[in-house]
């Protein structure tokens, strides 16, 4: 594999976790539980989507077969999609959601926080818009988790019924492989090891803080590096990609 | 008919340095860090402002509509309280 493939293989793979996860986040359009929630997580959900135009449109510039981010977001089928597992499963309660949400923003923040020092000048760039992003939606997540984790007992049995569901979803986000090994020798990639440590302190601790429970659950599902999803992904991008396919190339 | 939402919180925004925060509307929230974070998103979503105020809108207290002529109509005929006689220097720009 040489480095251009890897690094598109690499692009495509925090691309596609945005998309999908500012997907799914916008299907709670006009359903939050109070309005102004409801534009919050709108606000969170098109910064994802604006992350994954930027990191696409540069898959598409490395790849260089002409593919710009819209081919990349709609004309691919699931098994080429590489988001990971967590990002495509379905909203659920709005426990659920902000489980889902906690879980995958702690990552992003760690991630992104080594992807600003990446030598690939681009990927460093919109790192650091990006970062500020997340810095937000981290900072509201995690005062969800206390206030839903912390409040009614119905809250908390919520709250803590979506964590040990999404559990077995969390651990191939720190699944390192080929591309990554390429990438970590470049300088463009940074080993995830440091950024599960510094993950796992943080959601630890505001778990403790929300007195939930860390799952037990030692069951680990994976398999999106190589493009194996839930039955999730397949419905989400027959909506996503319907209007784009049914009416190709159209404009407004 | 009675709000069952979260109490409501005034939101003020200040939209430059040195200017004074201005009223904007209002957010359901059930703390301050929920309402500054309401109000973020509600109001400073277009770079609107610099720095977001919230004030519980139950803790605001009004002059009653029936209090005008006494308060307010008082000054209409009196010119000579605007400054209105005075040159601005140049390069002031939020007096």
């Amino acid at each position: 594999m040489t480095v251009q493939e890897a690094k598109f293989e690499y692009l495509l793979r925090l691309g596609d976790s945005s998309l999908i996860i500012g997907h799914r986040l916008s299907e709670w359009c006009g359903h939050g539980p109070i309005l102004e929630e409801d534009i919050a997580l709108i606000n969170i959900a098109l910064d994802f989507v604006g992350n994954a135009t930027s990191i696409l449109g540069y898959a598409g510039q490395v790849e260089g077969k002409g593919r710009d981010e819209d081919d990349l977001a709609f004309m691919r089928g699931e098994r080429e999609y590489r988001n990971l597992l967590i990002t495509e499963q379905p909203n659920g309660d709005y426990a659920n959601t902000i489980a889902r949400q906690f879980l995958f923003d702690m990552y992003m923040y760690f991630l992104y926080e080594e992807l600003k020092s990446s030598k690939d000048e681009t990927i460093a760039a919109i790192a650091v818009k990006s970062h500020k992003e997340i810095t937000y939606h981290l900072r509201h997540t995690s005062e969800w988790m206390l206030r839903l984790g912390d409040g009614t007992a119905e809250s908390h049995e919520r709250l803590q019924n979506g964590l040990n569901d999404l559990w077995m979803f969390t651990s191939e986000m720190f699944d390192m492989d080929e591309v990554d090994a390429i990438l970590i020798k470049e300088g463009i990639a940074p080993d995830l090891t440091n950024v599960k440590a510094s993950w796992e302190k943080r959601v630890h601790e505001v778990l403790t803080e929300a007195t939930l429970q860390i799952p037990t659950t030692t069951f680990k599902q994976k398999g999106s590096k190589e493009g194996k999803h839930s039955e999730h992904l397949g419905f989400l991008l027959a909506e996503m990609q319907y209007v784009h396919r049914a009416y190709p190339g159209a404009k407004w | 008919m009675t709000d069952s939402q979260w109490p409501v919180w005034e939101v003020f925004v200040q939209a430059n340095p040195g200017i004074s925060h201005k009223h904007v509307g209002n957010v359901h929230a059930a703390d301050a860090e929920m309402a500054i974070q309401n109000a973020r998103d509600v109001y400073t979503r277009r770079s609107e402002g610099i720095s977001i105020w919230v004030v519980p809108a139950n803790t605001i207290s009004a002059s009653s509509p029936e209090d005008q002529g006494a308060f307010f109509e008082p000054s209409n005929d009196k010119p000579y309280r605007h400054p209105t006689f005075y040159k601005i220097p140049e390069g002031v720009k939020y007096l």
